[in-house]
Formats: C-alpha cells, structure tokens, sequence
C-alpha cells in the first residue's frame, strides 16, 4: 500500500517565544525536516532612515539606539563616527573621550553577549544560565543609568565627544565588574561547554563554510567561528583600538558550540579591554574643540556668550558637513555594523544608510536551517544572534 | 595595492565605462556605466580581491542631480582590509538595474530593500518581493517626494528641528 506523503507548512512567529522578536519563518516541513525556510521581517520596520533625512545630525543619535537596543552605544558609537568622518574632525577627538567610547563600547559588548547567551541557553533548554547571564547584565544596566541616565537608551555620545563625564567613583564600579567578569564567565562554561545535551544540541548544528559565509555577509563572531580571522577593531580601528592589546578568538568548525566559543572568548577578551581602558583613563576633555560643529561644554554654554551662542546654533540649526559621502564600519557585537552617509551641503543628511548586521547574517538561516531537524531551527536563530529592532529599522 | 592602482587597474579595463572618481575623506567612490556593473563587480570580486559586498543601497537625488538615482556598493577586502565603492547612476523613468546577487549572495536582501523602499528594481532578480514593508503597499518610502507622514495624510504640523 503506497504512502500519501506531502510536505507540511507551519508557520513560527511573528509571536513566538525563540524567534527573539518579531521575526516570522514559514517553514515547509516533511516530518520533522525543514525543506524550506522564509523568513518574513518588517513588523518593527520604523522607518529610521526616513525619519533620519528630517532631522540634524545631532537629532538622529537617539534615534540610532533604538536599532540594536541590547547594544545601544555600539551604534551610538557607529553613527558619531560617520558623523565625525563627514565633517573631518576624527582626529581632533580628544583622548578621554576615546578611551571613554572604548570603555563603553566594551561594556556593552558583554551587555549584548550576555543577553545572547541567556536566551539561547533557554531556547535550548538550559535555564539556569538565564538568571545568571541577567544578574550580570543588570551591572551594566546599572553603568549605562549612572553615566547616560538611562537604562537602555542611552544616547551617550556626541559628535565630536560625549555628552557627560564619568561620574566620580564610578571608574572603581567599572574595574570591580570587569575583574570578575572572567569568574562569571567560567560559571557559565561550567554550566554549558561540558553538558553533554548542549554538546548534543549544538555541535553540528547549523554549520556554514567560510567560503559560503562571505558569499551572503555574514559578519561578526559568527564569520570568525566559521575560520575567517577578521576583525574591524584590529584592522580598520577606530576610536584608538590600535592601542589595545587583544586577541580575536578565531575557531574553524563554524557550527552552534564554535559560535558559542567565539562569542564566550570574546567576552573575556572585552572584560581585559575595559581594564586596560581603565589604566588609561586620564583627566582631560572630553568634548573636541571645534566650536561650529560640537557642542560647547555645559559649563561655557552658562558662564560665556559664545558658548551660549553655539550651543543655541548647533542645537536650532545643526551645522553643515560639506557635500560628500563616507562609510563607517564599527565591529558591533552581532558584526560590522556600517553607517553610509551623503551630505548635500545642508544641515540634515541627504541619504543615512544603515548596514545592520543581524539584517544580513538572517540572511544565512535558510542555508543553515535546510535539510535538518525542526528543532534546531531554534538553535540557528539563538547562534545567528538577532535583533528584530535593527533587522527592520 | 593602493585605492589608486585598482581604480588604475579598473579604468584600464573598463576604461569608457568609469565617469567618474572621487576621493574624499580617503574613501574612494568610482561612478561607472550602469549596464557594465555585474562586469566590473565580478572583476572586482575575482581580480582585485573585494571578495565581501557590505552593503548596496540606493540614493535619491531629486531635483539635485540628474539622473535622479545612485544605487551604491560598498565593497571589502577581507584580505587587503580595503575598502571602496562603486557607485551607478539611474534614471527615474529606466529605473532598473542588473542584480548582483549572481556575485554576492548576500546582494539578494539587500536589493530586494532597495527595491521596497526606493522602487529601484533588479533584473534577474531571483526573488524581488517587498522585504520590510507590507507585500500590498503602494509607492516607496525612501523617494524624496513620498511624504514622510505618508500617503493621502495632513502634513505634520508640528516641528521637527
């Protein structure tokens, strides 16, 4: 008696616990294998490149947190940079203020990280490390309320330096967490890299070849655990990251645990930057001296007439880059996150282009995904590390 | 080798092809002739090693250049750690482009954006659906003439700057 067999189609999301957002996948399925993966993006689709073409440069910072919220200052980071390229003032950022970023951006390299590693954990099946991971991110939250005043969104940085200092003490915060972030970390290896079901559920699993991960884009850590040893910070640095001394774990198997490994060394690796930004943490300013493009510090805009008058300029009016175009890639935690913008000579950006990683290494799940079990399309979307709030922008 | 010598190399090769080159803020933007553009991606690709697209996207000059669009390449050298860009100019009433997804994979998202959101479409396309907006949506967002509180709607009032 023959068989009546035909495929399945079901549909995950957009209100799905592991797809991490409003990401939709239609998945044809024959039993239990995935034949074919669609995904569907859009639903958180905001429009920031539009609303970016109608406001100054300085309005559109808030708006870039808002791409990848588990890591806000990288793109704070990203967008300022561009900014600062366009107007030509990169190296007349003052030392405090790069070192400053670096710290930042370090901190939410783990920020992001550690959200990453909870709710894969939980996806997979692990739940305790959630608790743990949140327990450490809280720390960071609690950096990011004390030097932005938010929690999330923090809108930290300013072209051409940064909207505050450091307030007093926190420097001893910072280094107390850093140093015993290695300590935390080794707490969640104990809890994962020797567990035979979490070996079980992600060796193997959603591998992808360097050669087909250059093919569609992907980036970041998940480039680097399929054997691609590229890094912006090392190779195009920025903000004076070729004054660290870090390694880039680089791991060749490009499966779940090898994304998982490089992500994990990567987070010790940010925790000895933090540090070492720390040692060079010296009192200067923090904001560049050039009073037409960047904001006057707080206390000039009070006590003298031109700072009031470019404070009152700058914030009305904006300031005009000269008409051309620049590219700016940041080594985000999730990969190159890039800024692409064209001045026409006005104060609003004629074209701002994000290059969202999460948007390109999605791109990568149906060949990962195709031809294996249901299941670990859960795994593959917890390693591919998304965010929908950049995805859709 | 240095931005000159490939933009050297690319002119030697595709030299009625190349309008234009500038420089600016050491970044190297190369204007070529819109119908050579899989050839010079793929010569870029094969002979001068920008081996990864980071992104394409399309920019609308209304009313400031003609022809009115510029769809753009960022391209990188994973080697060389080098970067620089292609860009082509389009024309609001020919306002379709060769698809390079055939040389980067990762084109494939990327034009199916610029076609949703700056109605720029790609042929041979293997999928040019609407990626971010609704599959039913009428008109381009990104176009500097669609308005930015959208369609058939009252001016916002309000200020924006």
């Amino acid at each position: 008696m023959a068989f009546n067999t035909e495929t399945m189609v079901i549909n995950m999301g957009p209100q799905h616990p592991s797809t991490h957002g409003v990401l939709q996948l239609i998945l044809e399925l024959d039993g239990e294998i995935v034949q074919k993966a669609t995904p569907h993006i859009g639903f958180l689709h905001r429009g920031t490149e539009k609303l970016s073409e109608y406001r100054t440069y300085h309005q559109i910072i808030p708006l870039t947190d808002r791409l990848d919220y588990l890591a806000p200052m990288s793109n704070n980071l990203g967008y300022v940079l561009a900014v600062e390229k366009l107007l030509g003032i990169t190296d007349k950022i003052p030392e405090r203020a790069k070192v400053i970023r670096v710290l930042m951006n370090e901190l939410t390299r783990l920020k992001s990280h550690l959200v990453w590693m909870a709710c894969h954990a939980l996806d997979i099946g692990a739940m305790t490390v959630f608790l743990y991971c949140f327990r450490e991110r809280e720390d960071i939250t609690d950096i990011y309320e004390k030097v932005s005043g938010a929690r999330m969104t923090s809108n930290y940085f300013r072209v051409g330096g940064l909207s505050a200092d450091l307030p007093e003490g926190l420097e001893q915060d910072i280094r107390a967490f850093a140093e015993s972030m290695p300590g935390h970390i080794e707490t969640y290896e104990g809890l994962l890299t020797g567990n035979r079901i979490w070996q079980k559920r992600t060796i193997g699993v959603g591998h992808i070849s360097a050669e087909a991960a250059i093919d569609i884009g992907i980036t970041g850590p998940a480039l680097r655990a399929s054997g691609v040893d590229w890094d912006l910070r090392r190779d195009n640095p920025y903000s004076g990251y070729e004054d660290y001394d870090f390694e880039v774990p680089v791991f060749e198997e490009g499966d779940t645990f090898a994304r998982y490994k490089a992500r994990l060394d990567e987070m010790r690796q940010a925790s000895l930057i933090i540090l070492q930004a720390l040692d060079k943490l010296k009192p200067g300013p923090i904001l560049a001296d050039c009073p037409k493009v960047v904001l006057p510090p707080k206390q000039d805009v009070v006590e003298s007439i031109e700072g009031l008058i470019h404070h009152f300029k700058i914030i009305s009016e904006g300031f005009s880059p000269e008409p051309g175009e620049v590219y700016q890639g940041v080594e985000a935690p999730k990969g190159e996150l890039g800024f692409y913008l064209v001045s026409d000579g006005s104060p609003k950006p004629l074209r701002m282009k994000v290059r969202p990683p999460s948007f390109v290494n999605l791109q990568g799940l149906p060949q990962m995904v195709e031809g294996k079990l249901l299941a670990d399309v859960v795994a593959v979307i917890g390693t591919l590390d998304i965010v929908l709030g950049e995805i859709d922008r | 080798m240095s931005d000159q010598a490939i933009v050297e190399k690319l002119k030697a090769k595709f030299s009625s092809a190349v309008l234009d080159v500038v420089e600016h803020r050491g970044e190297t933007t190369v204007t070529v002739e819109k119908e050579r553009i899989v050839e010079v991606c793929t010569f870029m690709r094969d002979d001068c090693g920008y081996n990864f697209l980071c992104d394409l996207c399309g920019v609308d000059y209304l009313g400031k250049l003609t022809p009115r669009f510029m769809v753009v390449y960022n391209l990188y050298n994973i080697t060389t750690k080098q970067r620089i860009r292609i860009k082509i100019p389009v024309a609001e009433e020919d306002a379709n482009v060769d698809t390079v997804s055939t040389v980067w994979g990762t084109a494939n998202w990327h034009e199916r954006e610029c076609w949703d959101l700056m109605g720029i479409s790609f042929n041979g396309h293997p999928d040019l659906r609407r990626i971010l907006m609704p599959a039913d949506w009428e008109g381009h967002p990104l176009r500097k003439d669609y308005p930015l509180q959208g369609p058939d709607r009252e001016p916002y009032q309000g200020r924006l700057s």
